[in-house]
């Protein structure tokens, strides 16, 4: 416990003990906002045309606001002193290495995926998912009020993304994980000898599979099979779904993938945790 | 003596070196509100009025405003700092050491640069939520979105070239792990997959970022040069484009 109480008070965890108090108060803020607007309908025109002038108005809130963050800046700035260890030697390498606290979310899908993955191919996908959001959620409601009735499905996967996804991930990096990368909970020292026996499996090794070729062929199988829950629940619901018809077969076959995608780091973890599956698909040019 | 004073009040306000610098009064009126954002550099990006709900903190979290002014604290800072720091191998923990111990304030204005660093990287993920939840990327503001998420990456990007600077283990290993990603590129990367055979680890696009094939005195020099030069200008750029989409999409977003 006391280790973990030095790790949470570390000058550079700082931001991620804020985020934690933080996140919550902010999704409580919108949840209220959301709950008002849903209860009582979105705020009419005559209340958007109520213009003020931007002097005094504006600039007195922007002026105050300034004048609090560089209060709170300033304080944080004289309270703790920012981190500086022995100097770099790279024949010296610390257990556990950590990337800065905000790519530890990356670095945790390690753990599930291998680095081209993990490393550069999902967070390319969350670059592109995250521009291509505007122009694949094609709902016109919902644009400058707080709202949950108007966009659940939008909402659900952004916040899961970015709060699980994201932010947990991140803060799972930070405080649970020690040497070796292991997981440790807060109350448990960190032991840089600590052996975990390797009992992961591949899929196919699951399903009785122990030749190669069967395994490559099994893992692209499943994954194929994954990926096409997409075009198979286009093909059984576009007849009666209006809104898939408004979405159009090019931003359904984005929005299905790019959904689909996410849903892997989850399934993964699920996977890994709980029948210890190692990879879904093994094969002799790259692992899934 | 009251009217002496007023009119030698009068006689500087409508002298012409007066009238150069200062082109509108303080009266109090509409018009003169409206000039004093029109006619004036560090305000103009402000449209003269804006919608009520604008000004509500519940609204816009003051997320996009604070992240702003984080990376002014930085460049002002940032800026301080570079007078005292020396991108090699052999000055940089030392000077960053000479800061901390013998400049005045030396160790509180590194604090400033670095926690500033830090909350720009927190309002910037909590403005991009605020935007997300109020739709404020739908039509017509869906490039400006685009732009912002150039933007949240250019501060990913600043804050980490930043880490590698004072040169400790902390700033090594960090970005020896951040980059080690880079390997693992498909096709461009030694280690990923689709690798072609010429692909080495010294002209892969790691050794692109870290100039060598580990992170040493060159990496150090080259995300010298992008943490203080290159990344802000692109910042700087791409925040100037931001700011005059918001404001030429219609304002902050409102219920249309």
């Amino acid at each position: 416990m006391e280790h973990f109480i030095a790790l949470v008070t570390k000058p550079d965890n700082v931001p991620i003990v804020a985020i934690l108090f933080l996140i919550p108060y902010f999704i409580y803020l919108s949840y209220r906002q959301a709950r008002q607007t849903d209860k009582t309908g979105v705020p009419s025109d005559a209340a958007l045309n109520d213009k003020v002038y931007v002097w005094p108005y504006l600039c007195r809130n922007e002026f105050i606001c300034a004048i609090i963050v560089m209060l709170v800046l300033g304080v944080w700035s004289i309270m703790i002193d920012a981190p500086l260890e022995e100097p770099s030697d790279p024949t010296k390498t610390p257990n556990p290495s950590k990337a800065p606290w905000y790519f530890l979310a990356l670095q945790e899908m390690l753990v599930y995926f291998d680095p081209w993955i993990a490393g550069v191919v999902l967070p390319g996908l969350i670059i592109a998912g995250l521009i291509a959001i505007p122009y694949i959620d094609i709902n016109p409601k919902g644009k400058g009020y707080y709202t949950i009735k108007e966009r659940p499905f939008a909402l659900a996967v952004f916040s899961f993304g970015f709060i699980i996804l994201w932010i947990v991930l991140m803060v799972v990096g930070t405080f649970l994980r020690g040497p070796g990368w292991n997981f440790f909970a807060p109350w448990e020292a960190w032991d840089p000898h600590l052996v975990v026996p390797l009992t992961n499996v591949n899929l196919s090794y699951l399903f009785g599979i122990r030749d190669a070729d069967t395994a490559n062929f099994f893992g692209f199988v499943v994954v194929a099979g994954y990926f096409a829950i997409g075009p198979v629940f286009y093909l059984w619901k576009h007849k009666s779904s209006r809104f898939l018809q408004e979405l159009g077969l090019v931003r359904y076959i984005i929005v299905s993938f790019l959904f689909l995608t996410m849903l892997a780091l989850p399934i993964k973890m699920i996977l890994r945790v709980v029948l210890n599956v190692k990879y879904i698909w093994v094969s002799p040019w790259f692992n899934i | 003596m009251n009217e002496e004073r007023k009119g030698l009040k009068e006689k500087i306000t409508n002298s012409d070196i007066w009238r150069s610098i200062f082109r509108h009064g303080y009266e109090d009126t509409g018009r003169r509100y409206t000039l004093q954002v029109l006619q004036n550099v560090w305000l103009h990006l402000h449209p003269p009025r804006i919608s009520r709900h604008a000004l509500n903190f519940r609204f816009t979290w003051c997320m996009g405003g604070i992240t702003f002014l984080m990376f002014l604290v930085t460049a002002v800072t940032g800026v301080l700092l570079m007078f005292y720091y020396r991108p090699t191998a052999e000055y940089a923990f030392h000077d960053v050491q000479y800061l901390e111990f013998d400049i005045p304030f030396g160790m509180l204005l590194r604090n400033m640069h670095r926690w500033a660093a830090h909350g720009m990287v927190i309002s910037v993920m909590l403005h991009m939520f605020r935007v997300f939840l109020t739709g404020s990327y739908k039509k017509p503001r869906e490039f400006n979105w685009a732009v912002g998420v150039i933007l949240l990456l250019v501060t990913f990007f600043l804050s980490f070239t930043g880490y590698l600077l004072p040169w400790d283990q902390l700033a090594f290993w960090a970005v020896t792990v951040g980059t080690n990603m880079a390997r693992a590129t498909p096709v461009l990367g030694h280690e990923g997959p689709f690798a072609p055979q010429d692909i080495t680890q010294s002209n892969d696009v790691r050794f692109a970022l870290l100039a060598g094939t580990i992170v040493g005195p060159s990496t150090l020099l080259r995300f010298y040069i992008l943490h203080c030069v290159a990344v802000p200008l692109l910042a700087s750029v791409l925040m100037a484009l931001h700011f005059w989409r918001v404001r030429k999409d219609g304002g902050i977003s409102g219920p249309l």
